[in-house]
């Protein structure tokens, strides 16, 4: 299944972790993808996602921000 | 320093950045801050304000290090992580007036929230009023987070536009050293341009080495760690997620604990250093500075730290303050020992109004 798209590039804290959390309440199964511009937001959506017991893969892009993976 | 930088990101990074502001904040009071004053951005931007002469209040005009240090603390820790990225161009003139409506709020309790939490950690029970009210702002902006409530995206911006506010803060440090005299004027009086309170709060200060130290620390650390004094509550409120508010606790009670040893901590309502017994507008001016911090997406200090992280963004926030104490002290809206200015329940109110409309009228057409 292809990941749901969550952009949120350019959004400082708490914004990027309410938009994942949205995505996650319509989300049923499949894998979310999150692009993040920085590390704060990184490691907010990754606990966010950790205590939502989701696995969280995490790699930097070209751009200088983050690619984060996130499946149940 | 690998495990010690772990541990700063860890969920033990505000925990032991609260604590060590805990122990430095009362230190800087026993070497000469202020009471209860050991760190207050809110004052400290003040006093700078006042220090370029933006406002001319006497008592309380400095060149504060402490904020110097902060800043250019965070820029330290954001280059040496690869975290200093220039940005820029999220609706920076909302933040300009949310900053200066932040400033207005909080002149009108006499602290930000950090100065909040120190003086409850000093005794000074006119804090808790204050408290509750920069709860109740924060609750009130997180409906409008949870409302969809936005300010836009920012963007990478050029270099030079990240490097403004540390290059400020090391003019700033210039004129701290050299205190340049233009000239006096016919009775004697400096003409400027940097003005130092010779009595009152202004004239209290810890010696420039140490008070620049503390705060360089404490930058690095706050960068690190995402200290947010803000943020602690609203995350709670909006996420369930407390670990930021655990390092206000610990802010709090190394605080208790410090000034317990240095004999700095005194019980009560009345005669508490730099401080006002209002409750109503204790707490009015600080539910204004919680809902602009809030809308705003963090503490002073927190703005203070992104404005080292490259966040051209937080740098308008930080000059939005400074206009803030300008505008308090001209037109009598800060308070006194006293008690509330004339003006200053007005202004707060008005700036509840710009709030709630941005809070209301803010919204990212681009994000869905």
């Amino acid at each position: 299944m292809e990941p749901v798209l969550v952009d949120a590039r350019g959004y400082s804290c708490p914004q990027p972790v309410i938009m994942v959390r949205k995505a996650l309440g319509q989300l049923n199964q499949g894998p979310l993808r999150v692009l993040v511009d920085g590390a704060t937001s990184r490691d907010n959506v990754t606990r966010l996602a950790q205590r939502e017991g989701l696995s969280v893969e995490s790699q930097a892009t070209a751009d200088g921000g983050f690619e984060l993976l996130l499946t149940r | 320093m690998t495990r010690l930088r772990n541990l700063l990101i860890s969920r033990w990074g505000p925990v032991i950045t609260g604590a060590i502001i805990g122990i430095l904040a009362p230190i800087l009071v026993y070497y000469g801050n202020p009471g209860n004053m050991g760190i207050c951005v809110a004052c400290f931007t003040r006093d700078i304000a006042g220090a370029l002469g933006l406002h001319r209040a006497a008592p309380v005009q400095y060149i504060r290090p402490e904020i110097i240090g902060l800043l250019l603390g965070a820029l330290f820790a954001a280059l040496a992580a690869r975290e200093f990225r220039p940005r820029g161009g999220s609706s920076p003139l909302i933040r300009f007036f949310l900053g200066l409506f932040a400033m207005i709020g909080a002149l009108v309790f006499l602290g930000c929230p950090w100065r909040a939490y120190l003086r409850l950690a000093g005794g000074d029970v006119n804090a808790i009023p204050g408290i509750v009210g920069l709860v109740i702002g924060i609750v009130i902006g997180v409906q409008f987070l949870a409302r969809g409530f936005s300010l836009g995206r920012s963007r990478p911006a050029p270099a030079a536009a990240g490097w403004i506010m540390p290059a400020l803060a090391v003019v700033l440090l210039v004129l701290l050293l050299t205190a340049p005299l233009f000239g006096r004027d016919a009775d004697g009086v400096p003409t400027g341009p940097i003005y130092f309170s010779s009595t009152g709060p202004g004239s209290m200060a810890a010696p420039v080495a140490l008070s620049l130290v503390v705060g360089l620390v404490i930058g690095a650390l706050a960068q690190r760690s995402r200290f947010c004094t803000v943020g602690a509550f609203r995350d709670v409120i909006l996420l369930r997620d407390a670990h930021l508010l655990r390092g206000i606790i610990a802010l709090v009670l190394a605080a208790f604990v410090t000034n317990l040893v240095l004999g700095q901590f005194h019980l009560g309502l009345a005669d508490q250093p730099v401080s006002h017994t209002n409750a109503l507008w204790n707490a009015g001016g600080m539910v204004l500075a919680g809902l602009a911090f809030t809308l705003a997406g963090g503490c002073p200090g927190r703005q203070l730290f992104m404005s080292g992280e490259g966040d051209a963004d937080a740098g308008v926030f930080v000059l939005g303050m400074a206009a803030g104490a300008a505008v308090s002290h001209i037109y009598s809206l800060a308070s006194a020992p006293a008690g509330p200015a004339p003006y200053g329940p007005a202004a707060v109110v008005l700036g509840l109004i710009f709030c709630v409309v941005i809070g209301f009228t803010a919204r990212d057409h681009q994000s869905a």
